[in-house]
């Protein structure tokens, strides 16, 4: 080593203190709520004149009924091919017109509808929103021309493997469960949909009485409640209850394959069902995901990509939803490694609820990445909006993110451990992998949990 | 519009470049080196990315990994290599921005003596794990490779792709590793930028505690190939495990920030980007016999291309789509675009501009476009006048762009198909080489 260089004021032998943060407010939400319902949300965001809105209507695809997977998406889909004059091209072109870009997006437990706009078109770009939200024109000629793309949308994933994967895994885990899909659906559900379906959908779920706006940067509380009373006039009613989920889960294979010849990489899911959004181990589960897997310098990656050179990134992550949603440990691994790469993982998760409880180094790095660049998380409008909406998808307090490093700061190494313990059950682990058979089913047969089950992709796809 | 800013040079050639932006506790560090895969050379590409991995492997003062420090400050952090140059990044709570220029000086000054055997093994095994990931395991994955290899000419530096073939990676030895470092790693050929919670002269003197004694490197001349040509048109075709075929097809074009980089940047949003395209609206909203289309104006330092491609519903065949999108350029070349068009151009071009300030780091952030603008233009003030070239792009300018650089046959046509059909390919193509 030669002797550390630099400034007399500065020394290489040790790394800098990091001094103490500013302290992060969260700011002021302002709420109101319309006569339909809708509950319109604000915030004054600083910086550049744009203001960001999000709609969200708390049904997702779990809301499609058995036998209609992947209506909630078409119907999200068809929000925006056409009201009143307007066709579908029309309406992307009034958008354009004043700046910006729809973008609509669905989970299992949401819809959101959201645009950003310079804050001189808020108006307008609201009134499109608004438009497609609570008047779409729901034309046969457009529904199927959109099931058609959506159909060849799902064709092509056959070939993605990450994919496959994900649709595979959710299968295997909930079976007939509102989670048992991707909002997507599958060909043969999608195929059976009519317009009808979509306008039912449209008419009994995608209501305003629990839905949010949200809006967030250079905007007035009462110009946007005045703007959004307008636009939403006449959109009315309660969304209907969600699917409820039946009462037994699916005992999947210990390792399932679905077959991919000549893949050079195997996509991985390792997982099972674990906790829901208002478990009250969340924070300290999110501390003893961040030990486990979901950072770069997690056990996960640093073993698989770090030390063994198995993958360009594996990491895990519980999936906290408004029902249970699932743990899964994720990578694609060279597909020569696939078994060890399976071992591997299977090790760290069993570790990590006793055997190996965590160093006092991995917690402190483990609550410092969660809490101490909170304040990243809510640098612009769209973020703060994206904030605003898990508030109101899970109910959760205003002070909930005020609240959030100090909650996280006091998870202790014995807790990471013991919600661990609670929460990940090795002997219910469920592998799946996307790979090459011939090559690596051999090696996963040799793993002590039974024969590789093959998957066909005509069950999930 | 603009980004305020500072622009020191340090005497070993270091550019620092400050940014003010108190809203959020934050900032960003950002260090653009100028060199990419347009500085390797045949038979050793792969190599200035490879290179952007070992930089996350410590160096010499901590010789450990790059990560936990900064992530156990609360920084995101990351790191990115293309043809022209590698960023890499941290956003740090404001506090522990010493932290952050304490790592990037070190692995700038002091990486080679921490430089092992093993972790460049490990890197080239992670890297070609990326490669696999991203190119070879992903359906049309290997399409760029086949396109820039036929665009541009074997000892053209665009020739390759940034990940490199995988005989190169493989062959790649640890001195080639130190030569590089030597090479490209140092202040003189580098720009650091801070934006966001910082006072600009406190900023500026712990950037001199840290990096004023970084020794300059020599100097990097630029990469100055004759420029690429095409003659005629070349159909090439790619067998892949894909369930629809797909047709690339490229022209060349100028680099970036040169005259016609805007307006085809205009004219490929114009023609394949979003559902207020003309090929959209054509083949995929109203004759139905695309499932999408897409275009990109990909202008790099020392030249561009244009790429359209669309994917073909099942029953047609890629000649139609090829067929559209010529006749669409030619009518875009001979009526231009409408008023319409012209006038949402403007505006989209104001509003992504705006949404760019939003964000002081990560990849394309303040802290990045500063850099990107020293290092490419050697003006950190270019932001107003990067807009300008949009809004004062014509129905002239437009026109007159796409009849000199589209409106002809000298371009490449590649037909990605399923395995097994290549009677699915444009007629006359040939079979594309990559590994």
């Amino acid at each position: 080593m030669t002797p550390p260089r630099g400034a007399p004021n500065v020394s290489r032998l040790r790394l800098p203190e990091v001094g103490a943060a500013r302290p992060f407010r969260f700011p002021a939400i302002e709420k109101s709520s319309l006569d339909n319902g809708l509950r319109v949300w604000t915030v004054r965001h600083p910086g550049v004149p744009v203001v960001a809105m999000m709609l969200l209507v708390r049904r997702g695809s779990a809301a499609d009924p058995p036998g209609k997977e992947g209506l909630a998406a078409i119907a999200l889909d068809m929000l925006d091919e056409g009201s009143g004059g307007r066709s579908a091209i029309e309406m992307h072109e009034a958008l354009a017109r004043v700046g910006t870009r729809l973008d609509s997006d669905i989970g299992p437990d949401a819809t959101v509808l959201s645009v950003s706009a310079l804050s001189r078109f808020v108006e307008p770009a609201l009134g499109i929103v608004a438009d497609m939200a609570a008047r779409p024109a729901l034309l046969e000629s457009d529904f199927l021309r959109v099931r058609q793309l959506r159909l060849h949308r799902l064709k092509q994933l056959r070939d993605v493997a990450g994919a496959v994967a994900d649709r595979a895994f959710v299968r295997l885990l909930y079976g007939s469960h509102p989670y048992g899909h991707t909002p997507l659906g599958n060909e043969r559900t999608l195929s059976a949909l009519t317009v009808d379906d979509v306008r039912a959908f449209h008419a009994e779920t995608l209501r305003p009485s629990d839905a949010t706006l949200v809006a967030v940067g250079e905007c007035e509380h009462d110009m946007m409640r005045r703007v959004a009373a307008g636009a939403f006039s006449g959109w009315i009613g309660a969304p209907a209850r969600d699917v409820a989920p039946p009462a037994d889960m699916p005992v999947p294979a210990r390792v399932n394959v679905v077959a991919r010849a000549g893949a050079p990489q195997s996509e991985l899911r390792i997982g099972h069902v674990a906790a829901s959004r208002h478990t009250p181990d969340y924070h300290a589960l999110l501390v003893a995901n961040a030990v486990l897997g979901g950072l770069f310098v997690s056990r996960v990656n640093l073993n698989l990509r770090e030390d063994k050179g198995f993958t360009y990134g594996a990491f895990t992550g519980f999936d906290f939803r408004r029902l249970p949603g699932p743990f899964a440990l994720y990578g694609s691994v060279d597909t020569a490694a696939t078994a060890r790469a399976v071992e591997e993982s299977l090790a760290e998760i069993a570790a990590i609820r006793g055997p190996r409880p965590p160093t006092p180094a991995e917690m402190s790095l483990a609550v410092a990445g969660l809490t101490r660049g909170y304040a990243r998380n809510f640098e612009t409008a769209e973020q703060v909006a994206r904030a605003l909406m898990q508030l109101a998808l899970y109910d959760l307090p205003d002070d909930y993110f005020a609240e959030f490093v100090p909650r996280v700061e006091c998870v202790t190494a014995d807790e990471v451990t013991t919600v661990a313990a609670r929460h990940l059950e090795p002997d219910r682990l469920t592998t799946l992998v996307v790979g090459d058979f011939e090559r690596i089913g051999g090696d996963l047969a040799h793993l002590g949990l039974g024969e590789p089950v093959l998957i066909p992709l005509e069950a999930f796809c | 519009m603009n980004i305020p800013f500072t622009k020191h040079t340090l005497a070993n050639g270091l550019d620092v470049l400050l940014h003010e932006d108190r809203d959020c506790p934050i900032v960003a560090v950002n260090v653009w080196y100028h060199v990419g895969s347009k500085n390797e050379q045949p038979g050793r590409t792969g190599f200035a990315h490879l290179f952007e991995h070992l930089m996350f492997e410590g160096s010499e003062h901590h010789d450990k990994g790059y990560f936990p420090p900064l992530q156990g400050a609360g920084a995101s952090l990351n790191g990115s290599t293309n043809a022209d140059r590698t960023n890499y990044w941290e956003v740090v709570p404001s506090n522990a921005l010493e932290l952050a220029l304490w790592m990037e000086s070190d692995r700038m000054g002091f990486l080679l003596p921490a430089l092992t055997d093993a972790k460049f093994t490990n890197q080239r095994d992670v890297v070609l794990n990326e490669r696999r990931q991203n190119y070879e395991n992903r359906p049309y994955g290997l399409a760029p490779m086949a396109m820039v290899a036929a665009l541009f000419p074997p000892d053209h530096p665009y020739h390759w792709t940034t990940i490199g073939d995988v005989a190169d990676l493989r062959a790649a030895k640890l001195d080639d590793v130190r030569q590089f470092f030597s090479t490209y790693y140092h202040p003189a050929n580098a720009s650091l930028a801070l934006a966001g919670d910082i006072d600009s002269a406190e900023a500026l003197e712990l950037v001199r505690a840290y990096f004023d004694d970084l020794p300059p490197g020599p100097r990097v001349g630029p990469v100055t190939p004759a420029n690429p040509t095409l003659s005629s048109e070349t159909r090439l075709l790619l067998e892949d495990r894909v369930e629809l075929p797909r047709v690339y097809v490229s022209w060349l074009t100028p680099p970036m920030f040169a005259d016609g980089d805007a307006d085809l940047d205009l004219a490929a949003d114009m023609l394949a980007n979003g559902k207020t395209s003309r090929l959209y609206r054509r083949l995929v909203f109203e004759q139905q016999i695309a499932t999408d289309v897409s275009a990109a104006q990909n202008s790099r330092e020392i030249a561009g291309f244009l790429q359209l491609a669309a994917t073909a519903a099942p029953g047609h065949a890629l000649s139609e789509l090829e067929r559209a999108m010529v006749e669409e350029v030619a009518r875009l070349a001979e009526e231009g675009p409408t008023d319409d068009e012209l006038e949402r151009a403007r505006v989209q071009a104001e509003t992504q501009f705006a949404f760019r300030l939003q964000t002081v780091g990560g990849f394309g952030g303040k802290s990045d476009q500063l850099n990107a603008y020293n290092t490419f233009v050697g003006d950190p003030a270019f932001f107003d006048r990067d807009l300008a070239r949009y809004q004062e792009a014509t129905r002239d300018s437009l026109m007159d762009r796409v009849r000199r650089f589209l409106n002809h046959n000298r371009r490449v046509a590649l037909s990605v198909v399923p395995r097994g059909r290549v009677d699915l390919a444009l007629a006359g193509s040939a079979g594309a080489v990559v590994s």
